[in-house]
């Protein structure tokens, strides 16, 4: 194919709450990816980098923070923000680079150290930012819209609160087994119904954490990783980068309202959707095909959504899928096989490098104790605030 | 002397009572409504672009969704740190003329329990926080949606 590039190394910093800086993360996770790729820093011809809003100075604009923080050689920069989606547009950015010729290995990073409790908006008095706004106006956090979508969920397709604990049951699970996960323990069902209720119908064990954590690739085209001795790397071949198109008729965030369909018929798939058939067709592939998929488990009622929005099942089937088991290791298409942000919690800009991490350990065979036999083909889909779509689909 | 009234954001909502209404504008060319209202131009991409005219939104429509806020949020906004929190409902409101969903804090008092989705609700005016004292301090105004039929 010649849309593919390769995946030469992966790596990351452990996810946690360690209250050091996000440099030392993703210099951390920068390091480990160029080890198992084998590559010099030296000889990588340009550092991407995903930009948290934190650190200062929107993450001193990341991708030369890393760079000098790994020694200053010369590498062109770019870097890139689009909340929680950065990652993928860090590998979107790495890939466009890649296959025009501008470079032939990249290094993407990304990197956070999250605050404690709710994000918030950054301050001042800021009458014409959405974000500013919604907590402003409304109190409307983070949580207040997983709230609304599991809702939503239970009154039109049935879903169950035991459904919700079930996904979070499965990916503790899956998370105790990754030495990367923030969370490495089992939880029962139980523990997540004697959770404190955040944002009703949602526990807090429904929810994911903020953490701190970094996340990197080394990647380059499939004729330098043929010349680096790497035969048969793993391969990125599709990166979905989508907006919403109007009329987007589902609440999102950090939005007041959705659009109106008074003037425009909502036509097609709605953005999530769009997002992953954006990805199978840029892939040639369809959601038959997959091995696994990582997605992004803000809560566990969104990891339903997903599933259904990925085409695993059809619209209001993803409990079904969930409760037949096909959705957790040894299953039909396991989903989140690392932890998922249940696991993790979410570290934003380093979070869709870490999804690709997976898949390359995934797909590689080297998961260890969380493998899923046989895996040619996998996805991650994420979606950052503001209508940025994230699904990146690799192979091997 | 009381606190004055002071709306959280200017222009998008208005009148007092039964009156009272959500305010978003509308394009002459394609009739997409928009709230919080475009003042600058039409946003569909299929649109050559009309002008934007006020217009008050339907004051009744039915529950899309509902959670509620059993944490304080953090800033900006407004809360007495001193006084216990106090959960209040979030709900996110369908009205069927303009075809869209408006998300709004629920009118104190109500609670999850009493709300389900495709439930009929209306808008009514509300006040979100206060701040400063009983003589200059600022009242700050917002809308609220309530169950269509609950005695104020």
């Amino acid at each position: 194919m010649t849309g593919d590039v390769a995946v030469l190394g992966a790596g990351m910093h452990p996810w946690g709450k360690w209250g050091r800086s996000f440099v030392e993360y993703g210099t951390a996770a920068a390091r480990a990816a160029l080890a198992d790729a084998g590559v010099d820093w030296r000889d990588v011809g340009s550092v991407v980098g995903a930009d948290t809003v934190r650190g200062g100075y929107p993450g001193y604009v990341a991708g030369a923070t890393f760079a000098k923080a790994l020694g200053w050689q010369g590498a062109r920069v770019t870097s890139v923000y689009a909340a929680c989606a950065s990652g993928a547009q860090a590998i979107g950015t790495a890939r466009a680079q890649i296959l025009s010729g501008l470079a032939d290995v990249v290094l993407v990073v990304g990197a956070d150290a999250a605050p404690k409790g709710f994000f918030r908006p950054a301050g001042g008095d800021r009458q014409d930012d959405p974000d500013w706004l919604r907590f402003r106006v409304l109190g409307a956090t983070n949580p207040t819209y997983f709230g609304l979508y599991a809702r939503r969920r239970m009154a039109t397709h049935g879903d169950t609160l035991a459904d919700f604990a079930r996904v979070k049951v499965k990916n503790a699970a899956s998370g105790a087994l990754n030495p990367n996960a923030r969370y490495r323990k089992a939880v029962s069902a139980e523990e997540v119904a004697a959770s404190a209720v955040v944002a009703d119908p949602l526990r807090l064990l429904d929810i994911c954490a903020t953490s701190d954590g970094g996340a990197a690739l080394v990647l380059s085209s499939m004729e330098f990783a043929r010349r680096h001795g790497a035969a048969d790397p793993v391969r990125i071949r599709a990166v979905s980068t989508v907006t919403p198109t109007y009329p987007n008729t589902v609440l999102d965030l950090p939005d007041i309202a959705t659009d109106s369909a008074a003037g425009v018929r909502p036509e097609g798939p709605a953005f999530r959707s769009s997002i992953a058939l954006a990805a199978y067709e840029e892939a040639g592939i369809g959601p038959d095909e997959l091995s696994l998929a990582e997605v992004y488990d803000l809560s566990t009622a969104l990891e339903l959504q997903w599933y259904e929005d990925l085409g695993l099942c059809a619209e209001g089937e993803a409990a079904k899928l969930l409760r037949d088991g096909a959705t957790a290791p040894g299953g039909r298409i396991p989903v989140n096989a690392s932890g998922g942000l249940a696991s993790f919690g979410e570290a934003v800009p380093a979070q869709a490098i870490a999804q690709v991490c997976e898949l390359t350990w995934q797909l590689r065979g080297t998961a260890g104790a969380r493998q899923v036999a046989g895996a040619r083909v996998g996805i991650t889909a994420n979606q950052g605030l503001f209508g940025h779509g994230s699904s990146v689909v690799a192979v091997r | 002397m009381a606190r004055t009234r002071t709306p959280v954001v200017a222009d998008w909502f208005t009148g007092e009572g039964a009156d009272f209404r959500l305010l978003g504008t509308r394009c002459s060319a394609c009739s997409s409504v928009f709230f919080p209202r475009e003042d600058g131009w039409c946003r569909n991409p299929g649109c050559a672009g009309g002008d934007l005219a006020e217009v008050p939104l339907s004051p009744r429509g039915r529950v899309w969704s509902y959670t509620d806020a059993r944490y304080r949020p953090p800033e900006p906004y407004v809360s007495d740190r001193e006084l216990p929190w106090q959960p209040y409902t979030l709900i996110a409101v369908e009205l069927a003329a303009e075809r869209l969903v408006v998300l709004g804090q629920g009118a104190p008092g109500v609670r999850v329990d009493d709300l389900a989705v495709g439930m009929e609700v209306e808008v009514l005016p509300g006040v979100l926080g206060e701040d400063g004292d009983e003589e200059t301090g600022t009242a700050w105004t917002t809308w609220h949606w309530r169950p269509t039929g609950v005695a104020a």
